[in-house]
């Protein structure tokens, strides 16, 4: 359970006595899923959670019953009732006047495909829900399917020959519901996720964080090397880091140094990729006009590509 | 105790608002609601009250609507929705894992065909897809016995030794849109009736997990033990029956409704509606000499099998009328109770009512003439085709 990746700084004398994810969990080795409740755990702290988990690969996680993975009160809803269910918990501790955090563990299926119409109404009506889609951009749990999250290239179980559709842009989906605070959380920085996720718990209303988590078993890449690859995703530009504040302020929180090393180091690494022949040439173009873009909303006049 | 004109789509609203109200010193209220004709008008009369410690979640479909009854009652809230037809059917999937989670959810349906080709008014076709995942299902005749039944639903689910939903159906215009005087309680006479919602594997402090893997033998036993809850509704309905007739001063309807069937001959057996236009029939039947009787299923799941049999037997003719149709069987209701009758009774399958069909007095005045000649039951058989 202890990342070595991370220098420790996830295990603290501030971490909860009870871990969120226990150990002993059917989780493969590598995936960024268990990173993440790592850094939940050490965000929560002592504050009172509830998990609310769909059809996934948390919920297969979840251990068999009467034993329970989660260290937290958990409730399974079916595929894409997440936001619906959490939203009758966080209500009902509302009514009771209870400080509880309920949050959302779903896949990218469950985000931006199945669940998207609960997740979009349950932003729409701005419950007091934590949202956390840990995107690895495949159907795990199934075997590996193409989602909407599924970036063009990449080889899955029912594109054999790569995905020919771009990845759903979730988190500009999310800002257009002008929710409290949206965000994206890189596992490989450690710092900036655990401020974020700290925020967004003390946060009220509807809070969604966006976190690439690796697969190593449908990105077909060496489980060891998970944050590596999430780094150079980020260091490429590839994976934005920004967050937004009622879906109009926009602040950029990793600047990616746009190298086309990094970009090729990422694609090379995930046997995915390797049908298509993705290379960053291929990539670069819609790269810079994500950031043009993110320039733009975050309001700060600098190149697109540093070294351009 | 006061009486009020209320449709029984109203009545079922208000039954749910005084019960909600009741939890207030529970874990509160909190209910997930959607459109759909012919229900509609329980979820906007919801929506207008005002339900001290409680909350009305305007969802965006039916399946999420019962996706916020079930995180509300896994908080430990009594819950409430309400719906129709493709709604329901839409709602399915969560109707199982609410029954399956063994949540006490409250479900009033006012039934209507599926579509599409739309149509939408009544038969049981929708309420009928839920026939085997562990809801328990009530058919109501009129607008008190809905409103009493509704109430009765939530002391029934919430009972520790049931602890699953209950869906309580009425005939989408037929009942949901029919006003009529409904005799209604005080408050405080429904909190006596309702004690607070304690759902004993809520989620609270101590970790563990609702709705988890399961291996096969845990499946299987999962399953028998709400098996056998189901069965003994029966019997927890009549103790609620009494305490219903204690505190409010008249008689929920009985699981079971028998109409003048004690010397009958010849029995009409149906659900809903249908069934209060079955004891007219009797009733003029009866005056010119025939030996005629009613049977009306209320409770439909679990199917009261001793009761039905007892009011079955002896009976030579027996008339089984469904508003709904088992497609490559016959009507559902004829189906499982055949078997419940003595050897040697003709017991003839009449669908009838099909998408909102009027089903009058004269059309059963004919079923029983098509049965009356009979030496043995033929194929099931629809109205139209008489």
């Amino acid at each position: 359970m202890n990342e070595p990746a991370l220098g420790g700084m996830v295990q603290t004398a501030l971490d909860r006595a009870e871990p969120l994810f226990r150990k002993g969990n059917t989780n493969c080795g590598g995936c960024g899923m268990s990173n993440l409740m790592q850094m939940l755990r050490h965000a929560v702290a002592e504050r009172p959670v509830q998990l609310i988990i769909p059809a996934s690969c948390a919920a297969v996680a979840g251990g068999t019953f009467p034993q329970s993975t989660f260290g937290v009160p958990t409730l399974m809803t079916t595929f894409a009732s997440a936001p619906a269910s959490a939203s009758g918990v966080a209500s009902v501790a509302q009514l009771n006047g209870e400080d509880l955090r309920v949050i959302c563990l779903a896949g990218d299926g469950g985000t931006f495909d199945i669940g998207f119409a609960s997740l979009s109404a349950a932003a729409e009506r701005n419950e007091d829900v934590l949202y956390i889609c840990y995107d690895n951009e495949i159907y795990g749990n199934t075997g590996g399917q193409r989602s909407s999250a599924t970036p063009a290239g990449a080889v899955t179980t029912n594109t054999p020959d790569g995905k020919a559709e771009q990845k759903k842009d979730i988190l500009a989906v999310m800002a257009a519901h002008r929710i409290p605070y949206a965000a994206s959380l890189s596992l490989a920085h450690a710092e900036d996720t655990l401020r974020k996720l700290r925020l967004a718990l003390d946060l009220k209303g509807f809070r969604f964080l966006h976190v690439l988590s690796p697969c190593p078993t449908g990105w077909k890449s060496e489980p060891a090397l998970g944050l590596e690859l999430v780094r150079l995703a980020v260091r490429s530009g590839l994976f934005p880091v920004y967050e937004i504040f009622d879906g109009r302020r926009y602040v950029v929180n990793i600047e990616p140094d746009f190298s086309d090393e990094a970009l090729n180091m990422y694609l090379s690494l995930q046997r995915r990729f390797q049908k298509s022949g993705l290379a960053a040439s291929d990539l670069r173009p819609a790269i810079d006009r994500t950031w043009q873009n993110l320039r733009a909303l975050s309001g700060r006049i600098v190149p697109a590509r540093r070294n351009a | 105790m006061t009486v009020e004109l209320l449709s029984a789509n109203h009545g079922a609203a208000l039954a749910a608002t005084l019960a909600a109200r009741a939890n207030r010193f529970g874990r509160g209220f909190c209910s997930g609601v959607y459109p759909i004709t012919p229900s509609t008008e329980c979820m906007e009369y919801l929506c207008q009250q005002k339900i001290e410690k409680g909350r009305v979640v305007r969802v965006e479909s039916e399946h999420s609507a019962m996706g916020v009854c079930i995180g509300a009652a896994s908080a430990g809230a009594r819950t409430f929705t309400a719906t129709s037809s493709n709604g329901l059917a839409y709602m399915v999937e969560n109707c199982v894992a609410a029954a399956c989670l063994r949540l006490p959810v409250v479900l009033a349906v006012a039934n209507r065909t599926l579509g599409p080709p739309w149509n939408i008014w009544a038969d049981h076709s929708d309420a009928l897809t839920l026939r085997d995942h562990g809801l328990i299902q009530f058919y109501c005749a009129d607008n008190q016995e809905l409103f009493d039944t509704v109430l009765c639903a939530f002391r029934l689910a919430e009972d520790r030794r049931v602890m699953m939903p209950a869906m309580v159906n009425m005939e989408g215009f037929i009942l949901s849109h029919t006003v009529a005087q409904t005799q209604i309680p005080e408050q405080a006479q429904v909190d006596d009736f309702l004690p607070p919602t304690d759902i004993p594997h809520r989620l609270g402090d101590v970790p563990h997990t609702l709705g988890q893997i399961e291996i096969p033998h845990q499946t299987e036993m999962h399953r028998w033990q709400h098996h056998s809850a189901m069965l003994e509704v029966p019997r927890i309905y009549a103790e609620i029956q009494n305490e219903f007739e204690v505190i409010f001063g008249r008689r929920p309807a009985d699981a079971v409704e028998a109409y003048r069937t004690e010397d009958a001959q010849t029995l009409i057996v149906s659900m809903g509606t249908i069934g209060a236009t079955a004891e007219r029939v009797v009733d003029r039947l009866r005056a010119e000499g025939q030996r005629v009787g009613a049977l009306r299923v209320r409770l439909f799941r679990p199917l009261p099998v001793e009761a039905i049999r007892a009011c079955y037997a002896g009976k030579q003719r027996i008339a089984v009328i469904d508003r709904n149709i088992s497609l490559g069987l016959g009507g559902v209701l004829w189906s499982e109770t055949r078997s419940l009758a003595d050897a040697g009774a003709v017991v003839q399958n009449y669908m009838a009512g099909l998408g909102g069909g009027d089903v009058r007095p004269e059309h059963i005045v004919a079923m029983l003439a098509d049965l009356e000649p009979r030496e043995t039951a033929g194929a099931p058989s629809m109205m139209e085709a008489l």
